[in-house]
């Protein structure tokens, strides 16, 4: 090719970055489906099944209904903000994905090219730094729009989003140590070879304590409390309606779809397969990340949902003492396995 | 990466700083006052790392650090006990906290 | 275009963003939109450590700074519901113009200083947190490291005990 190694650079990441969106935007309205589906066959009733053969086409109808529906902004709210919270809130859920690998290294015309956007040498600092801004996409949703409901909703979803936070960064830690590395591909490398490698079975309690603060994270049932629709109206996005309203539900599937592909990486052995003979290709860490998003479906499905003060106590005074505690044991052992 | 860089991280540094110190004397919200003190913080902190660049010495990074946690420490505080003024007081305009003055 | 020259574009575009959000932070009447603008100059400054060399302590200041000591300042600013700044009309101009002297005096002395400068570049610069780490726990900053979890114990306490609500008997 003609064009100079720095193009030639920027030009693969280009593709890489389209790659990746197009698949994320295609996961996304396939889990609006796919949830629904489920979720009824969980719940023994049948779900959207008229649109198009199996119901197939319900996201395009749910598209195109959202669409053409009212833009209202209520009086009183604050435009400017109101506006920006959905884009930030989509903004940051679509920059998580920047430095999460799917895949090994690929020889394209003798040429090494990284399945990841980025590969970030504080890779699990950065996935921590993101989710941190995300808190403020909710907050400002909840503020912006004038409403003493919104306003509880916001304030509650941040509060338990930055608490579970903690216990989510302190089960990383452990994944770190044995790692001795920040980046993600080096952790997805330490779990190569038998499935008993993987960070699932060698370190249950910081799998443990992951499970539960993801979810958390991503404002999930059972700890969708601020969003629910039988509590405080519809949480903090009760103004919002059409399209903005459509952009916060895309930014909560795309943090639930970070979230189960950070989790295939960190602790299912991402694209290894677990047995060594195997190769290792994208296609198992597809799966593994499916497997969670069934995880969390199936979560949704069954489990009730906490109060506030149950969510705010449990990620406090059980899940981070949990997390240090295994944080302890794990440096005892690794110390121990070094001298 | 050039030395000039690191020269404009500088004056970077310092214009954010002059900004900072404007700030704090220009405002009467006694948060807004609250966040030009970190915006101060943060000008420094950004010529403590332009510095480390420059002389390749580690210590800028740690100092970095701590300041980082000291400054976290020092607004829990310093919003703690606005908010136990604005009890009291019900206004958060700097001229009103004048109990001290003699 | 070189790598280097990407990096110097980028240097300048997050110093100009961070520079203009102070801006807006000092000059803006509502509490809220000042925040906000602190934030972006927060993340933009993170950039600028990163360009500089240093990306353990740029995501450190997005989780820290970014993405907890200003979520706090929203949550007090929301919670105490504070409203826009009134300024009493034509009072305080002349402190205005004395407070905005002294900022350019300051940029006037240093700068001077900085601008005759010619800082050095050193070669080999390896910040990375394995590095920062090494000097932070096998130096006598071990000691400064465990002060500072003191400390922040103390402010937690502290925090706590003077935002508390007193229970009427």
């Amino acid at each position: 090719m003609s064009l100079t190694p720095l193009q030639q650079e920027i030009a693969i990441s280009a593709l890489k970055v389209l790659v990746i969106f197009g698949a994320l935007m295609s996961l996304f309205s396939g889990m609006t489906y796919i949830e629904r589906r489920v979720l009824a066959f969980m719940q023994f009733r049948l779900g959207p099944n008229r649109t198009g053969p199996f119901g197939i086409l319900q996201p395009v109808a749910d598209g195109i209904k959202l669409f053409f529906k009212e833009e209202v902004i209520p009086a009183g709210a604050n435009k400017l903000l109101f506006v920006a919270a959905p884009a930030l809130a989509v903004v940051t859920a679509f920059l998580a994905v920047a430095v999460v690998p799917y895949g090994g290294t690929i020889h394209i015309k003798g040429r090494p090219i990284l399945l990841q956007i980025s590969d970030l040498e504080v890779g699990v600092l950065y996935l921590f730094a993101i989710s941190s801004l995300g808190v403020y996409g909710i907050v400002m949703a909840g503020w912006a729009a004038n409403n003493k409901y919104t306003l509880i909703g916001g304030l509650r979803s941040s509060a338990q989003m930055f608490s579970y936070e903690l216990a989510l960064g302190l089960s990383f830690v452990t994944l770190i140590m044995v790692a001795g590395s920040f980046r993600i591909r080096d952790i997805v490398d330490s779990q190569a070879g038998w499935i008993w490698h993987w960070n699932a079975i060698r370190q249950l309690p910081a799998f443990a304590v992951f499970l539960v603060a993801a979810t958390a994270e991503v404002n999930r049932t059972p700890f969708d409390l601020p969003e629910a629709e039988t509590e405080l109206v519809a949480g903090f996005h009760t103004e919002y309606s059409s399209m903005r309203f459509a952009l916060l539900q895309m930014a909560e599937y795309i943090n639930m779809i970070t979230a189960s592909a950070v989790g295939a990486n960190l602790f299912l052995g991402g694209w290894h397969f677990g047995l060594p003979g195997v190769p290792s290709s994208p296609l198992w860490f597809i799966g593994k990340m499916l497997a969670f998003l069934f995880f969390f479906i199936w979560l949704r499905g069954t489990v009730p949902r906490f109060r506030y003060d149950q969510l705010m106590h449990f990620g406090w005074k059980v899940l981070v003492p949990v997390a240090m505690a295994w944080i302890f044991v794990a440096a005892a052992l690794v110390l121990w396995r070094q001298a | 990466m050039s030395p000039t860089l690191i020269q404009h991280a500088l004056l970077l540094s310092l214009a954010l700083f002059a900004i900072g110190v404007v700030g704090v004397f220009l405002r009467r919200n006694v948060i807004t006052v609250f966040m030009c003190i970190e915006l101060m913080l943060n000008a420094g902190n950004l010529a403590f790392i332009a510095f480390s660049r420059a002389w390749g010495n580690l210590e800028g990074q740690v100092l970095v650090f701590f300041v980082l946690t000291v400054a976290a420490a020092e607004a829990a505080v310093g919003l703690a006990i606005i908010i136990s003024i604005h009890r009291h007081k019900d206004t958060l305009d700097v001229d009103a906290f004048n109990l001290m003055k003699w | 275009m070189s790598i280097a020259l990407f990096q110097a574009i980028l240097f300048y575009v997050f110093g100009a963003l961070a520079l203009g959000a102070a801006l807006v932070m000092v000059a803006q009447r509502n509490p809220t939109y000042s925040a906000f603008a602190l934030i972006v100059t927060l993340v933009s400054l993170s950039a600028v450590f990163g360009l500089l060399g240093s990306p353990f302590i740029a995501a450190l200041q997005i989780i820290v700074y970014a993405g907890a000591i200003m979520v706090l300042f929203l949550f007090v600013l929301m919670l105490l519901n504070v409203r826009t700044e009134v300024r009493a009309p034509g009072e305080g101009r002349v402190f205005k113009l004395v407070a905005i002297g002294f900022g350019a005096l300051l940029v006037g002395e240093i700068g001077s200083v900085l601008v005759a400068a010619r800082p050095a570049l050193a070669g080999g610069f390896d910040a990375s947190a394995r590095q920062v780490a090494r000097l932070l726990f096998e130096t006598q900053y071990l000691y400064v490291f465990e002060a500072t979890s003191i400390l922040i114990l103390a402010s937690l306490v502290g925090a706590i005990a003077l935002a508390k609500r007193d229970p009427s008997p």
